[in-house]
């Protein structure tokens, strides 16, 4: 059994599916904070065979697990105060993405307009599928995708 | 403010009264003709456009307002690399409302939303193309009598062609409306219309190659062109491109009310020798386009004429 130290404040991330828990660093800027984060990858899991979990020692309010839905709306988020679990968060597909993904269909106006948010609506919530505010491309959910 | 992205943005109730409207324009155009004095419209044309731009010019014209903007993107400030969004801010300055067009999907939209002034989506590339729309509802609306119970055939390029897009995403709000959607594989209709759109309100909808087929069913036939200006790939362009000709013999295979429509120009893809068919309004569809422009600019600048 692998043991990571105890939290006293931040998220601990379970049920990731296996391999993503790197994404999942990027999407929420985890790079970029100067916080202690653990990450587990293909820990053994019941129900899943293997997940990946990742820890974040950092006050909640640093962090925004919005996108987690759009990457995985299935990830169980703990958050953990004084060392204890104090809620779970439950995720949904977030309503829209601002600058969380990228259009890439050439001919939209993000592709050359300066400053332009990259905003996507969530089009239909049970196929997972995002379009492009502007051009309406279609993106499915990352755990559609995947 | 209101602006006009998509066909969708006025209620069903909304358009009715805007087909109302240019039909009234259509039977008193003196009534109107002074119903725009001292207003202007800005027309921001960033890709060629013929029809699309006179007629928003003609519009305000017999409104007794005037006209400015520019025709293509080289003779913008686009060529110098201004944003639409910058473009638009100046714009407002000028004008009372303005009609965009762009290649790029989504510019229209971007313009409305840091506009002072009401934007009309003109066409943006390969996307919406809501006043072809309104033209189309009116054309067919004077010369049905309805909108609803009809069997209507779009032919042609249907992955790009905005205005079929645009004209399915009205028509499935009126009741008993079915497609016989007619195109090659390759030119098929997007699945976001497919799935989204038709089969979301559970639309009746079939999709064919061969237009002989669909023919003897249609109370209307929405024909398109092939458009040059949407394939990356000449050599595509050039295999598409006459795939279908509507002429004299086909048109024996259609009922002796079926109408045919076009939102021109017309290329090979309907012989001239169709033109005299008393069937064939697409030259009245242009008239159309016109008064319902003109009842579009009435609406968005909130004038009212008694």
């Amino acid at each position: 059994m692998l043991n990571v130290g105890q939290l006293n404040e931040g998220v601990v991330l379970d049920h990731i599916e296996a391999g993503k828990s790197m994404q999942i660093y990027r999407y929420l800027n985890l790079d970029k904070m100067d916080c202690c984060v653990a990450i587990i990858k293909n820990a053994h899991s019941n129900k899943m065979g293997k997940k990946d979990i990742i820890k974040v020692e950092c006050p909640i309010d640093q962090l925004d697990l919005n996108v987690l839905g759009y990457i995985d709306h299935k990830i169980t988020v703990n958050i953990i105060k004084d060392a204890r679990i104090v809620s779970k968060k439950v995720l949904s597909l977030p309503e829209q993405l601002v600058n969380i993904i990228t259009c890439k269909n050439p001919r939209c106006i993000t592709s050359i307009e300066q400053g332009l948010d990259q905003v996507f609506f969530l089009a239909d919530p049970e196929k997972e599928i995002y379009r492009c505010r502007y051009c309406e491309e279609k993106y499915r959910s990352m755990r559609r995708k995947a | 403010m209101r602006h006009l992205m998509s066909p969708l943005d006025f209620t069903v109730k909304e358009l009715d009264n805007l087909l109302n409207l240019a039909n009234d324009i259509e039977k008193n155009p003196k009534k109107y003709a002074h119903a725009c004095d001292g207003k202007k419209i800005a027309t921001l044309f960033y890709e060629p456009s013929t029809r699309t731009r006179l007629s928003f010019e003609a519009a305000m014209l017999n409104l007794g307002g005037s006209v400015l903007g520019f025709s293509s993107a080289d003779s913008s400030s686009a060529a110098k690399g201004e944003s639409v969004a910058d473009t638009i801010r100046i714009v407002s300055c000028y004008a009372d409302i303005c009609a965009m067009r762009h290649p790029k999907e989504g510019a229209p939209l971007v313009a409305s939303l840091k506009s002072s002034i009401p934007v009309i989506n003109a066409g943006d590339g390969g996307h919406q193309h809501p006043t072809q729309t309104l033209t189309d509802l009116l054309t067919i609306r004077s010369l049905k009598g309805r909108l609803d119970n009809l069997t209507i055939g779009l032919c042609g390029d249907l992955k790009f062609g905005r205005t079929v897009h645009s004209l399915i995403h009205a028509l499935v709000r009126y009741p008993n409306v079915h497609f016989i959607l007619i195109s090659p594989e390759e030119l098929r209709i997007p699945d976001y219309i497919r799935e989204d759109v038709l089969r979301r309100n559970n639309q009746s909808f079939r999709e064919v190659v061969r237009l002989e087929d669909a023919l003897p069913e249609l109370d209307l036939l929405y024909m398109t062109r092939v458009q040059k200006e949407r394939f990356f790939n000449e050599e595509d362009y050039v295999r598409m491109k006459d795939f279908y000709i509507l002429d004299k013999a086909k048109m024996k295979l259609a009922g002796p009310d079926m109408l045919v429509l076009h939102p021109l120009p017309r290329v090979n893809e309907i012989s001239v020798e169709v033109d005299d068919d008393p069937r064939a309004v697409y030259f009245k569809q242009v008239q159309y386009g016109v008064y319902v422009r003109m009842a579009l600019i009435l609406t968005l600048l909130e004038v009212e004429v008694c």
